[in-house]
């Protein structure tokens, strides 16, 4: 079993997704073999440690994750440099299963980010994909062209929505899902990304009988299912999930999108 | 021959299995309380609640070191206030249910445990033994004088059975353990976590961000099993060992020194929620292998020799 203590890892590469957004490329084997997914806490030493899905594994030992700034830690992690150092420890969690056959996927933002290499895993086994990738408006799209790269593989296509319709249709994601879903019979959605987007991707789901897959985010310290501050009902994302099935998500329905902990442990609305 | 009997009793608490989620561990929220409970435990500790709300020590508040985990948490929790709601929000009458409070002087102990008075609680545990957070746990403990005030303050505002749970990090551990017995406890739990530092060689610099932390898991439990054993010789009234059980045979160990249950926190990190079911059989098996038909045959029997 591999170690709950960070590895310090050398920053290779920075590549800039949009203008709050970064991918940072590091060397570490055991990222390597993520899965779809699966999440590493990040250590910036003197910062802070917070979760990061993977985005990117490669054959050759590298892996990477894209962060979105927003508050210290991540900001911390936006301004790191090639040679910066990091700890990783992880890869934690359950991952997507990739199925073969017609798939949805629904994400948004930094949420496109574990949907990235499932999409990878999916082109591979030959799966055709609807991509719906959802946004408030045109600046916040990330990994549009990563993502058109790797559905061309199979036949597949790509929808991209904006509240302000500055880029693609306007409207929400979720409102792209059902044209699909009433066209032709759709075997797996996955999503992540906002949790009320999530929570309507469920209920659409529901509507058409389509199990889904979605990832979730809470607070998390230990990343391992012992602290308990990342807990949604009786479950534990970091450990549970972050990628829960239609069952799990529907027993959770009551706080799904309505509520979350903060650092003490009391319950906020989101 | 019949299933050897597992079933234990503190005080007034009944218990089906001697196996006990320690405080700290997902005892967060109550349906993950109910959880645990369900996957075997004997009863279920909640995570220490103070007075006020607490955001806990920033991250990494967790790091796996050769033997075990150091945290440093920081004693995080919602404030007592915001608990009661949380254990008021489902029926909990058939919940083991243990709460764990601490404070830094007797008046808040007693106001915490009336604030919860009315509520199904079966037994209060008091960490005056957290090693990481100053003004409250260790520098509790160490103070005679404050932990009989904060003992009896909470034995008079409260029938429900009292535990008190010690610190390794004091030098006399036996006198802490009279102390409380002198003054009403109604159960020791020996220990919580012992202060102790990880450092990372590449960057040069403490990997926790509180620098110090507690040290849990398999690397203290001799010391924990040599702290219950010395209790034992001294004190009448029950001890709940706690300390690096992983295994059916750790736990077996904390029972010959005189456990009559015990606590797991950390085992939950290497063997999954499963960690109870899987003790509680290994128990089993053993008690039968001995031709016993009781835990209760065993507890103590270390002191033989
Ligand atoms: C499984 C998982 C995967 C994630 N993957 C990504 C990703 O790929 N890219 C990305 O940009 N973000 C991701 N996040 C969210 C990211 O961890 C937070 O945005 C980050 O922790 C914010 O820290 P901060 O100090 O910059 O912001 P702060 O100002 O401290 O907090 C902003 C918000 O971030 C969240 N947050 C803060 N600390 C934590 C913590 N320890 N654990 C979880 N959430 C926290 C809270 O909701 C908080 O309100 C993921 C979260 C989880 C749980
Ligand atoms: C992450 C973590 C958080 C803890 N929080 C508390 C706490 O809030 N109150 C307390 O009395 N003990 C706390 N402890 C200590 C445990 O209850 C237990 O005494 C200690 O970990 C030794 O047992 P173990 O080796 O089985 O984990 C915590 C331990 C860990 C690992
Ligand atoms: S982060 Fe500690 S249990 Fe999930």
């Amino acid at each position: 079993m591999v170690s709950d203590k960070p590895r310090i890892v050398k920053v290779l590469n920075v590549r800039d997704e949009s203008k709050t957004v970064r991918s940072l490329i590091f060397e570490d084997d055991i990222c390597s073999k993520a899965r779809p997914g699966q999440f590493v806490m990040v250590w910036i030493p003197g910062v802070d440690e917070i979760p990061m899905s993977i985005s990117m594994t490669k054959a050759n030992g590298l892996a990477g994750f894209t962060v979105r700034k927003v508050g210290e830690a991540s900001s911390a992690l936006f301004d790191m440099e090639a040679g910066s150092l990091l700890g990783v420890r992880g890869p934690y969690g359950r991952h997507f299963t990739p199925i073969i056959g017609d798939v949805m996927i629904v994400g948004a933002g930094t949420g496109l980010a574990p949907l990235m290499p499932l999409s990878e895993i999916l082109t591979q086994n030959l799966s055709s994909i609807h991509m719906i990738i959802g946004g408030k408006t045109i600046d916040e799209f990330v990994f549009v062209d990563r993502a058109r790269a790797i559905l061309s593989k199979t036949k597949s296509e790509i929808i991209i929505t904006t509240e302000d319709g500055s880029y693609g249709t306007k409207g929400l994601a979720t409102d792209a899902m059902e044209p699909i879903l009433k066209e032709g019979h759709i075997d797996k959605i996955y999503t992540c990304g906002p949790e009320l987007m999530i929570k309507k991707v469920l209920e659409i789901a529901q509507v058409f009988s389509v199990p889904i897959q979605a990832s979730l985010e809470r607070i998390m310290k230990c990343g391992i299912g012992i602290c308990g501050s990342c807990c949604i009902g009786r479950y534990r994302v970091c450990k549970d999930g972050p990628v829960f099935d239609s069952p799990k998500l529907e027993e959770i329905i009551g706080e799904l999108g309505l509520f979350k902990r903060d650092h003490s442990g009391r319950a906020t609305i989101i | 021959m019949q299933e050897p009997d597992l079933s234990i009793e503190i005080s007034s608490l009944k218990m089906e299995s001697p196996l006990m989620l320690a405080s700290g561990i997902l005892g967060t929220s109550i349906e993950l309380l109910r959880r645990v409970f369900e996957d075997g435990a004997g009863a279920v500790v909640t995570k220490s609640i103070g007075y006020e709300q607490r955001m806990g020590y920033d991250n990494p508040t967790i790091v796996e070191v050769y033997g075990g985990y150091l945290n440093a948490i920081g004693l995080s929790n919602p404030g007592i206030k915001e608990f009661y709601k949380e254990l008021s929000r489902s029926k909990i009458d058939d919940l083991p249910l243990v709460v764990s409070l601490f404070g830094a002087e007797s008046s808040e102990f007693s106001e915490m445990i009336s604030i919860l008075n009315e509520l199904e609680v079966k037994a209060y545990e008091l960490n005056i033994s957290c090693p990481h957070v100053k003004g409250f746990g260790v520098e509790v403990c160490q103070d005679a004088k404050l932990v009989e005030d904060i003992i009896e303050a909470v034995k008079k505002e409260t029938q429900k059975p009292v535990f008190v749970k010690l610190s390794p990090n004091l030098t006399d551990i036996v006198n802490a353990a009279k102390l409380a017995e002198d003054v009403g406890a109604d159960a020791i739990t020996v220990t919580n976590t012992f202060k102790a530092m990880s450092i990372d060689i590449e960057t040069c610099r403490p990997i926790l961000a509180n620098k110090i932390g507690g040290l849990s898991g398999p690397v203290i439990k001799p010391i924990a099993v040599r702290c219950v054993y010395e209790i034992y010789q001294n004190v009448d009234i029950p001890i709940i060992g706690c300390g690096g059980v992983v295994d059916w045979q750790d736990a077996i160990e904390f029972f010959l020194v005189g456990a009559t249950a015990i606590q797991i926190g950390t085992g939950i990190a290497y063997k999954g929620l499963s960690v109870f079911e899987k003790i509680k059989q290994g128990i089993k098996d053993y008690l039968t292998l001995k031709g016993k038909s009781s835990l209760r045959d065993i507890v103590g029997l270390a002191h033989g020799f």
